[in-house]
This record gives C-alpha cells, structure tokens and sequence, in this order.
C-alpha cells in the first residue's frame, strides 16, 4: 500500500510546539512526511501532542502556543499559523475530522448547510447542484437514507449518524490530505468500521490520510506507517504490524498490553498486575442478583411518546460480570437508574436478591438500595463540590451504617484497596487526574459492600493505560469479593474483555450476543 | 487569602456597611444631639460646627437624625431582604422541587405563583399591601419583603433543578441517603450559596424601597427620623435648605451604593472560588 511519491502532501520538520510559563515542549522535534495514497496514524495517550501535532499541519495552534519548525504542503512552505492564506487550503485541500461531533457541527444548522459548507466557500459547485454532491458525500460517508438527514439539525441525529455527517463535511470537497483527530473513539465497532472503511477507500483513491489514535486495532488495520508519542515526542516509528509485533521501546509496550482487544476474560492487561487464570476464579453460581421483568418506560405521552425501554428483561447472577452495549441514546442510562430506583417503569418489576422492590416499604427499599452500588460515567459530577477524597469516603461509610469511630479507619483501608495514597485523599476531588477520580468513585461504591455494582460507562474517559489499570483493579475486586457487575459500555473491546455474557440493547430490548 | 480577593472597592464598601451599622446599633454614641429635640430659634441653620449636617425647619439637628435614621431603614433592609430571601427559598424550593405524583400539582402551582408575582411591579405590590394593612414600619417590612421575593424564588427554583439532576445527588440517593438529608447537605447549601451573595445587593435594593415608601408618606409615621420620610420633610425646601434632603439623600445612595459594591466583590470572589 505504501506509495512513495517525490513530493509528500505534508512534509513535518523538527516541529517543537511550546507555551509560554511551560517548561516542557508540548510537542518536541517531530518529524514526519504523508505521501499521497498513503495513511499514518499518530498514536499515544492524552497529553502526548498527537492533537497539537495534527492541529499545527492545519494552522490551527491555540493562540498562546509557540513553535518552531518547517512544515510544507506539498511544495509550499505552510502559511504562518492563524494566516488568512489558511481558508484557501482548508477544507479544499486539507480537512479536519474533529473528534468531537457535537461541537464541531453548529445545532442551528441543517445538515445540508453544514455538509456543504466547504463547497459554497470555495465556490466548487454551483448552488443548484450542491444538493446532489451533500447527498452522495453523506452516503459516501455510510450515511442511511442521506435524502432524509438533509434538513435535519446535529441534535437530532444519534452520535454515529453526527460523526458519520461530520466525516462528509470533511470530505465533500476530496482534500489531498485528511487529518482524522480520533474521528471513530465515540462509536461503536460497526460505526467504526464504516468511518474507517471510506477513509480508507479515500487513501486508496490517492489522498493522504494523518490518523490519531488510541484504538490500536484500527490503526493496525488501516495505516501504512505508526507513530507512537509520549510527552510530545516520538518514541518510535514503523510499519504498524511491526511495531505492534515488536514493539522496542517500553511504552510502546505498555500501551499494547492495556488495549483490552482480544485479551480473554480474566487475564490481566499490566504485567505489573499479578495474573490468575480464568480457572482460579470462582464459579457464578446462577443465584440471580439482579432481575429486570419486562420493564416498559418511555417519555412524553399519547402521540408524542418515545418509548425507551420496551419489555426488557435482564438478570445478573452472583459473582459474575454481564456487559451491557449500546449506542447513546439506546436506554442506557435509563436501564441503570431502573435498576437503581431512580426511576419508576411503567410496567415490569425489579428484583432484588429475588425481592420486588415495587412491593417494599419506602425504608426497605432503601436499605436494599445498598447491596448496589453504581460507579458513575463522570465520577467527579458525583461528588459534592470542593469534597475531598477522605470527605467523599467518610460520607459514603456514614450510609453504609458504619459507626463514626470506625469510619477513618475503614475509609484509609478502601483507599488502599483501590490504590489511591492517602496524601490524595486530601486534596480537593477535583484536583485528581481522571483515573485517580475513578478510582475514588470504586471506593465510595465499595463502601457499603455491595453485591452487585453497576457500571456505568466507567472507563469511557480515561487513557488507555489508565483504563487498563481500572479494568485490572475492577478484576482484582472481583475476584476478591465476589462482587457481581453489570458493565455498561459502547467499546466492544472493554465489554469483552470483562464481560462473562454480552448483551447488546438496540430499539429498547436486549439480545444475547 | 479569601480575604484579600475583597479587592479595595470591597473593602471600602464593608466599612461604609460597618459605620451605618454602628450607627443603627449605637446611635446615642455617634448623634451629637437627639433626633426629637426642637430649638425653634435655630431652625434652617446652614451645616456649621456645631450641626455639621446643619438643621431643620424645627431646629432639629440633621446629622442626629440621619444617624437615628439608619435604625429603621437598615432595620427594614435587612428583616425585609432575610423575609424575602426565606419565601423565596420555599416558594423556589417547592416550584423546583419533586415532580411526583403527590408534588407535580403543588410544584405547577409554585411556579405560576412566582409568575403571578413577577408579572406586577415590586413598588406596585407594595403599595397595595400598604393600603390594605396600612402605613407603619412592619407594613413596609413585609411589603418589600413580598416584593423581593419571586426574584430569590426565580434563582433557588433554578439551582434546585441543577442539583437535583446532579450526579452528587443521584449518588446520594443511590447510597439510600433520606431525601430530607439529601436537601440539607447537597441541595439547599449548593442553591443558596450564589442566592445569598446576591441578598447582600438586595438589602440595598430593599432600603431603597423602604425610603421609597417612607418617601410616599407610608412608612414610619412622624416625628420619628427616616431617610425617606426627611426626604419627603425637606422638599419644600429645597431651594431654601439644600441640606434638608442632601444629607438623607447621601445617606440613602451610601447604602445602596455600599450595598452593591460589597455583594459584587463577594460575587467574584464567589466565582473565583
């Protein structure tokens, strides 16, 4: 697949990005060349200087940052960063896929306006035949029925159907050169392959393609040469299937083994974890937990209802962990704050340890609220503002029943099981990194011993090693504990990884996989 | 360190507070003379060394009753804006509260009160109130009162609504916390926080209204010293004794003036936090 080409459509030299009152270059003499027909993926965790990277080729560098470095297209020297001569180049001859679609795409425009955008600014096609072009770019893009999306806005339109729209602005115009800022991390496996399979095409066609990752097994797939970054700088580079077959350098390592893809069901993703075998873990005995009947809810009424939920059924058995997949928008969040009490179903039942707890008394159902435990998408939304680790925990404890004498205790011996050190426990929660965050929300959920924890989204935030450590904790605490999970997710890779039985929930029921 | 952040504005603002403070607690201790006595000879006596603020068409001195004065329109102030700040919260707590079946009908209600409220014009309801009850100090407390009240209303059914679909509630209720405990340490401390920074203006706006009132003729009753009452006194002399209405007037403006710097400088500070 690799075209060597005399001249590249990006060519990167010694690129070093700075901030001022920054020690640390941001980005650190990077260099890198994409050719025509040919696609190289930039991968690392947050913080890396992927993005900054990618959003210099553009001239899109935040205002305050500095840097240094050639960058050509093609045979020109790139203009000055915040140039006017920047308009004539994007979105004709290079174009961003932004990762995050619901901002990039204006709510108050039509999808065909935004589509077409880049055709009506550099005059491409005359207004009468935009139309066609919008609609063959968005089925280009694997939209369906790309007639009926045109006078839709970005919010009534599901996650993939908005990236999928904002993958055809990017591409209506047919730029030389694509940068593709983690253009697939908020979809799921089917959404992702689509979007990878015309950007790919794309490439085929002769464009050049700068894809950031984290998604290993994508860039495996797709791209022609790696670049693997950490602390702005490029630690090493290749053709992928060597690199990830091989890889030199330890982060390079690291990163490999805590993508979840294709690791089976109780093995441990860090080396540093101690490793059991799928053998050592204790049997699910088929003692239901959790029982959802034929739960029915919706909103709205009469004409005007939108049901989300319609006769699910669902169960979770002692001891073992039931992933949940779903695009956003399927009834996720609703399935949960069912089973939580949170939220009242039209019809159907939740049992309990076999106990219906519509049938209870207001108390009682409270205090069969603690066998669960529910691990939030956004942890720090969760705790009161300006709370401390500690304060959180001790709180936690206090519901628990625990007496207060014996709270700092048992609050010091939750943080050490999740590892967090108790320096951390006093600062103010939300001065913790994303991971440390979880951490405290697992510990807070463990504080009254559930049975069964629900978890909710918990690691869709988090960097790769990050979520490779959680998932290994999440392990660890089960097969400690016993405790039973329910794991909602929309990456296939985390689900299967964790997961005893995989379900998948699509029009408001769910299906085994 | 919080402190610091009052910035000198604010400072300067919490001193004049302090002072009229002083001024309605002690008054004895600051008026030269007292509010009520007359000297009929030395009436319409121009600001001097012996009446810095000058005297009255009685010969009562000026400056003495503007400090008796802070008495009752801070007094009003502060009791009208506590009043108006406690209805607001209910009404706002209820019209922003539970959507259940036993509180959606109270809460629809709730709502359309504050609206009801908010439809006439604060001075207006005032004077209605007034000449229902008639004229007197408490009348004019509870008439601001009633009229401040849809704005804090408006503001706690807000961040009512916020915090109940926060995820620190939603954590709460899944720790099986008792919904009476959930709004005493999540939902009430987190709404009221930015409502009461705000009353700090509002007990600006509130003495502004009351001398308003006290200008109309509706609120303490003479001979006793109010600012909008001696406002009211010294008009038809205005031409004659610019001092009559000047030292009351200035009296008025420092509060509403102190009153709005120090709740602005406590905003920032809020929001810095």
């Amino acid at each position: 697949m690799a075209v060597t080409s005399t001249i590249p459509l990006v060519r990167v030299e010694a690129l070093t990005v700075t901030f001022p009152g920054r020690e640390l270059p941001a980005v650190d003499n990077v260099s890198f060349a994409v050719h025509p027909g040919e696609c190289v993926a930039l991968v690392g965790e947050s913080g890396s200087g992927k993005s900054l990277t990618a959003r210099a080729l553009l001239g899109l560098l935040p205002s305050s940052a500095r840097h240094r470095g050639a960058i050509s297209l093609g045979e020109d020297p790139a203009p000055a960063n915040g140039s006017p001569a920047w308009t004539a180049i994007r979105g004709r001859r290079a174009a961003l896929v932004p990762q995050d679609a619901l901002g990039a795409l204006d709510p108050l425009r039509r999808i065909e306006l935004e589509v077409g955008d880049a055709l009506r600014l550099h005059r491409l096609v005359p207004p009468s035949g935009r139309r066609e072009r919008v609609v063959q770019a968005l089925a280009d893009a694997g939209m369906p029925t790309p007639e009926q999306q045109l006078r839709r806005r970005s919010d009534e339109l599901s996650g993939g159907l908005r990236q999928r729209a904002l993958v055809a602005s990017a591409l209506i115009a047919e730029p030389e050169l694509i940068v593709a800022d983690e253009p697939t991390t908020a979809l799921d496996a089917g959404h992702r392959r689509r979007i990878l399979g015309e950007l790919r095409r794309r490439v085929r066609e002769g464009a050049g393609l700068l894809l950031i990752s984290h998604d290993l097994a994508s860039v495996r797939d797709v791209a022609d040469r790696v670049l693997v970054m950490r602390n702005g700088r490029v630690v090493e580079h290749g053709d992928p299937r060597t690199v990830f077959s091989t890889p030199a350098h330890p982060f390079t390592r690291e990163l490999i083994a805590a993508s979840p893809g294709g690791k089976p069901r109780g093995s441990r993703l860090l080396s540093t974890s101690t490793s059991t075998s799928a053998a050592h873990r204790a049997q699910p005995a088929p003692k239901p937990r959790l029982e959802l009947r034929g739960i029915v809810t919706g909103f709205g009424t009469g004409s005007l209802r939108t049901p989300v939920l319609r006769h699910l059924t669902l169960e979770v058995n002692a001891g073992e962990t039931v992933g949940l997949l779903g695009e956003s928008g399927s009834g996720k969040t609703t399935l949960l704050r069912v089973a939580l009490g949170l939220h009242r179903p039209e019809a159907g039942r939740v049992l309990i340890d076999g106990v219906d707890r519509g049938a209870t008394s207001r108390a009682d159902s409270r205090r069969m609220q603690r066998r669960i435990g529910l691990v939030p998408q956004d942890p720090l939304d969760s705790f009161p503002r300006g709370a401390s680790g500690q304060s959180v925990l001790l709180d936690a404890l206090r519901a628990a029943g625990v007496a207060r004498a014996q709270r700092p205790h048992r609050a010091s011996a939750l943080a050490s099981e999740v590892d967090l050190s108790p320096e951390l426990l006093h600062r103010d929660a939300a001065t913790l990194s994303g991971g440390q965050r979880q951490r405290l929300a697992i510990a807070r959920a463990l504080a009254r011993e559930p049975e069964l924890l629900l978890l909710d989204e918990p690691v869709s935030a988090l960097d790769v090693t990050v979520q490779a450590r959680v998932l290994d904790l999440l392990d660890e605490l089960q097969e400690r504990r016993g405790t039973a999970y329910l794991l909602v997710s929309h990456d296939t890779d985390v689900v299967s990884h964790m997961s005893d039985r995989v379900l998948r929930l699509e029009k408001g029921t769910v299906s085994e996989r | 360190m919080a402190r610091s952040r009052l910035g000198v504005d604010g400072w300067i603002a919490l001193g004049c507070v302090a002072l009229l403070a002083c001024c309605a607690i002690v008054p004895g201790m600051l008026a030269p003379f007292p509010p009520l006595a007359i000297d009929p000879t030395g009436a319409f006596a121009p600001p001097s060394m012996a009446h810095p603020f000058g005297t009255d068409d009685s010969g009562r001195d000026v400056l003495s009753r503007v400090v008796y004065g802070a008495r009752d329109s801070l007094t009003i102030g502060v009791v009208a804006t506590l009043g108006g700040l406690l209805a607001g919260t209910l009404l706002g707590s209820v019209a922003g509260g539970s959507r259940t079946r036993a509180f959606g009908p109270l809460r629809y209600a709730a709502d359309r009160f504050i609206e009801a409220l908010f439809s006439f014009p604060g001075l207006l309801l005032a004077l209605l109130l007034i000449s229902v009850r008639g004229p007197g100090v408490a009348s004019v407390v509870i008439a601001v009162a009633i009229s401040t009240a849809p704005g804090y209303a408006r503001m706690v059914r807000g961040g009512v609504r916020q915090m109940l679909g926060s995820g620190s509630v939603e954590a709460a209720q899944v720790q099986g916390d008792s919904t009476a405990r959930i709004w005493r340490t999540l939902v009430l401390p987190e709404t009221l926080r930015p409502v009461l920074v705000l009353a700090t203006l509002g007990v600006g706006h509130a003495v502004i209204l009351a001398a308003a009132l006290g200008f109309l003729g509706l609120g303490t009753p003479p001979p006793a010293p109010e600012w909008g009452a001696m406002l009211n006194a010294g008009r038809p002399y205005l031409t004659k004794a610019w001092w009559l209405t000047f030292f009351p007037g200035l009296a008025i403006l420092t509060v509403g003036i102190a009153c709005t710097v120090l709740g602005r400088a406590l905003e920032r500070r809020e929001q810095w936090q």
